[in-house]
Order: C-alpha cells, then structure tokens, then sequence
C-alpha cells in the first residue's frame, strides 16, 4: 500500500512537469496548427537560465519567474521571426523549427559548457514527509500543486476569457474568426509565447528534482510531450492534462514494477490508446 | 449617389488557378443586390475576395469610398462588413453567447440594443443562448450567423446562400428575416433558391466562369425566362 501511494506522488509530479510542456504542444498545434519541435529547447533554456539566476539571487521563485520570462521571450521572437513566415507550410515548419531547436540546444553548449550543471532544491521545499511507512518528497507535492495551479489557470483561460473563446474558435477556423474583425494572428503569437513559457517554467521545475540540468534534456521530454499530445487527441487541453497524469503514473509504475519495460511503456501506453480511439482520447469532431 | 461598395474587374487567384478574371459590381446604399450564377462560378470566391480571405491580384474594392484592397481579413471587415458565409461559420465549440460576443466589435450600448434586437427577431437563439452552438439545428446556425452580423454597426452584409440545404419552412423563415433587413441595411446576397432571389433582391447581377456577364433588375430578369435559361440552367416547371 505505501508503495502505491509514493508511486503514485511520484507519477503525478512527473506527470504534472509534462503536463507543462504538453499543454503548450497541444494548444500550439490545434490552434496555431504548427508543431513545434522547438518546444524542447525553450525547456532547456528555462533550466540554464533558473539556474543561473538563482546562483544569483538565490530566490528560486526568482529563478522560476526568469525561466518563465525567457520562454515567452523566446516564444514571441521564434515566433514573429521565424513561425510566422511559414503559418500553413507544414514542412517548412518542421524544418524552421527543427532547426531553431538544434542551433538554440547548441547555443546553451556555447554560453554553458557541454558539461551538466548542478542544482539544488532550495531548502524550503528539499526534505521528505513521513507518513508511517509511506516517505514523500516535499518537491514533488511542489510541482503536482504547480501542475494544478496551472491547469486550473488554463481552464479558466478557455472557458472564461475572450483569448479562450478566440482559441476555441479558432481550432475550428481561424478564417472566421478573422471574418469577424479579429486579429487572429496576436492571438496565436499570445498562445506561442505563453506556450513557450510553460515550457521553460517546466525545464526550471525539472532542474531540481533531477538534480542538474544538461543540454540533452528537452529531447527526452519533448517526445514524452509529443507522446501526450497525441494521446491525448490533437489540440485538446483536458487531453494533454488527461494523458500527462497517465503518462506520468505509468512511467511511475512501470520503473518499480517491471524496469526492463520503462522505456517502452509510455509508447505501448499510446498504442493502445490509439488503436481504441485513434483520434486521441478528448480528439476533437471539428477539424479545419 | 455613389455605390457604397464598388467592385472593379478584379481578379483573384486560389493556389495557382485563376478563379475570378473579371468581376465587376456596384452596390448602392439600401438596396439588395443578388449575385446569381451556377455552382462553381465564383460567387463565393467574389465574397471571400471583398474581406479579403482571397485577396484580388488586380482590380480595385472601396467600401464608402476606402479601398479595401491589400487590407488582411479583420481590417477589411471593420470597416464596416458583415460576413455570413456558405456554411454557417459558427463556432461549435462556443456557446450562443459567445458566438454572439466574439462578433461584438464593440460593447457599448448600440451593440448591446442591437444585440436584444437580435434575439427578439430569432426568439430560438435566446432559448438556447447558454447552450453551445454545434447542439443548434442547421436553421438556428444560420439564424446565429446572420445574427452575428447584424451585432455591428454595418456598413453592408455579404451574405451566401443562406437557403442551402434548409427545409422550406426554415427558407420561408429566412426570407421574412431578409425582407426586414432589407429595409435597414445593404445587402450582397448570394442564392440559388431563384424565387427567394427575386422575392428579395433589387438588382442582380450573374456571374459565369469568374466574370460578371450581365447585371439589370430583378423585375427585369423575372419575365426574362430566355436569360434564366442560359445563364442560370433554370428550367421551368
Ligand atoms: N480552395 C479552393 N481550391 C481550388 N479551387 C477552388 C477553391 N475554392 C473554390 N475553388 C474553385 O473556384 C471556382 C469558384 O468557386 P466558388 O466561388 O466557390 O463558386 P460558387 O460559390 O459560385 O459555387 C470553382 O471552380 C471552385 O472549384
Ligand atoms: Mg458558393
């Protein structure tokens, strides 16, 4: 029993930093209708840049706001120089943002070094609860509480606001939305950079709780990310929630329970899903 | 008088086919003007070329004497268009309301008058006003996008086969709607339902392969059965 519930914290915080890349992924594509391989790269720079502001400061809220404020940055700038040009060229897309992914990777070897960079949970969130036998990381009850913080504020973003009305409109076709006299375009580089910066916030998160940070980071949980985007169904929120706590949990048990299969799990998990429901689990009926 | 919106000979292009290669019309203040022609011919594409979803490579478009050419889609639009195209165009995933709020240019107390007004003409819209636009019927989704439309303060509405694929009662119930309109605004209207043309429009003008070929009266056109049957296919029954 103590083990299932420390599995499950664990999964749950891993899901909710997946969840921070995967909400942006999801809402970029449906949206935006780009996928950006970018993505990964804005997490990496949020970590180097949490880092070295919290040597600086050793504020990690401090660390967290400038990690956040980076990936928007950078989100606005990918954006408006480099997405923008290609809106509805597939291919250009993949290779633009590819492209951005690598020379910005190598840019944090450049500023850097090639070597990984220890980082520290600051000590108001390091230690354990212990409960009996059940023994829980105060961190991870840290990020599950952000990854919820978050997805309650992007709920209500969608179902409360007029950029959510924008966004869920704009899923089914933006050319309305622009018949209506809205600028839709400032509202894709407003979910770009917002995306972007969910996506550092997680690389900032994840630094702590794995130790450093290192520039071959943002691969891995990119493709868990992808994973969840398309599990979860294309350009839904609820599933990239839905399929990050899955992701999460399953990866969780699996490491404890059956190790070999760890690596896999998460891609067995999505075939399954697939081959049940092959347009995701919240996959949305419209389509441009 | 001046024509409030003037189209001239423009042509526009989708990917690499040259879809319209001379349109041409003028429309007056308060009149209704019908473009007819047969599938295909580029009535839509005529449409989507004023707000610029397809915007013309030559030819010129002014709106009360401003050119709408080379602005992008919400610009050409806030100068004072309302757009209710083919298939409805209402956003599924969004309530009643927020199709409603979403057209909103503005929120002062014009709009929101002119939004009641709305609701008092298509009662069906104010019962599901809560509700999300893809349980609507397709009636009460055209109902909703012509309502989207008449929010704003327009200049003209452009509006494309608003009869299509409706069931004749819903067909009565959008002509009544067009012939109250008619007599606050200007209208573009596109349609093939010939009877609810001519019970509606004032002027006409045919459109065939992408050109404009012949414009006149509805009165004129309605005892001119040779014209109906070789421009518009029509055959009397
Ligand atoms: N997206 C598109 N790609 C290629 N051809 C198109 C596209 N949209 C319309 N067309 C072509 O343009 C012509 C005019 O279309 P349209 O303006 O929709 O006609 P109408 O509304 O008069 O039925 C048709 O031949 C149609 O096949
Ligand atoms: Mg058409």
């Amino acid at each position: 029993m103590h083990i299932f519930v420390m599995l499950l914290v664990n999964g749950l915080a891993e899901g909710a930093l997946i969840f921070l890349m995967a909400a942006g992924l999801s809402i970029i594509l449906g949206l935006v209708g780009v996928v950006n391989f970018a993505h990964g790269t804005l997490f990496i720079w949020g970590g180097y840049m949490s880092i070295w502001v919290f040597r600086l400061t050793a504020s990690f809220p401090l660390a967290l706001l400038a990690a956040l404020a980076t990936g928007v940055i950078m989100g606005i700038v990918f954006e408006r120089l480099f997405v923008k040009p290609v809106y509805g060229k597939v291919t250009s897309q993949i290779l633009i943002t590819l492209g951005l992914m690598i020379i910005f990777t190598d840019m944090v070897r450049l500023l850097w070094g090639p070597n990984p960079i220890p980082m520290v949970r600051p000590p108001w969130l390091d230690g354990t609860w212990v409960f009996g036998q059940v023994i829980i990381a105060r961190y991870r009850v840290f990020l599950i509480a952000v990854g919820l913080f978050v997805a309650v504020g992007i709920n209500y973003l969608i179902n409360k606001t007029r950029i959510g009305m924008v966004m869920r409109a704009g899923i089914q076709s933006p050319e309305m939305v622009q018949a209506l006299g809205i600028n839709i375009k400032l509202y894709f580089a407003a979910v770009f950079a917002g995306g972007a910066g969910l996506a550092a916030l997680g690389g900032a998160l994840y630094a702590p709780l794995v130790g450093s940070v290192w520039s071959g980071m943002g691969i891995d949980n990119q493709i868990l990310a992808f994973i969840v985007v398309i599990l979860g169904g294309m350009g839904s929120f609820y599933g990239s929630a839905v399929g990050s706590i899955l992701i999460g949990l399953t990866s969780a048990f699996t490491a404890w329970f059956f190790p070999p299969l760890t690596a896999y799990s998460t891609l067995l998990i999505m075939v399954v899903i697939l081959s049940l429901k092959p347009e995701g689990l919240f996959g949305l009926a419209v389509r441009k | 008088m001046k024509p409030l919106l003037k189209v001239e000979d423009i042509s526009s292009f989708i990917g690499p086919f040259h879809i319209l290669q001379g349109v041409s019309l003028e429309v007056y203040p308060g009149e209704v003007v019908v473009i007819l022609g047969r599938n295909g011919a580029g009535k839509t594409t005529t449409l989507r070329s004023i707000i610029g979803q397809v915007p013309p490579a030559r030819g010129q478009i002014t709106l009360d004497g401003v050119s709408l050419l080379n602005m992008p889609t919400h610009m050409a639009v806030r100068a004072g268009i309302g757009y209710v195209p083919e298939d409805y165009g209402v956003f599924d995933l969004l309530t009643v309301e927020e199709n409603l709020k979403l057209a909103m240019r503005q929120s002062d107390k014009a709009t929101l008058t002119r939004r009641d007004e709305v609701l008092d003409i298509f009662p069906d819209l104010g019962i599901a006003y809560k509700r999300l636009a893809m349980t609507l019927s397709g009636g009460q989704r055209q109902m909703l996008s012509i309502s989207r439309a008449l929010v704003n303060d327009n200049k003209i509405i452009l509006i494309d086969e608003p009869s299509k694929g409706l069931a004749p009662i819903i067909v009565e119930r959008i002509q009544n709607v067009l012939m109250t309109l008619k007599k606050k605004t200007t209208i573009v209207l596109v349609e093939q339902n010939f009877a609810l043309a001519c019970a509606v429009g004032d002027r006409y003008y045919i459109i065939n392969e992408g050109r404009t070929v012949l414009s006149g009266t509805v009165d004129d056109l309605i005892d001119d059965t040779a014209l109906q049957q070789t421009h518009l296919g029509l055959v009397l029954t």
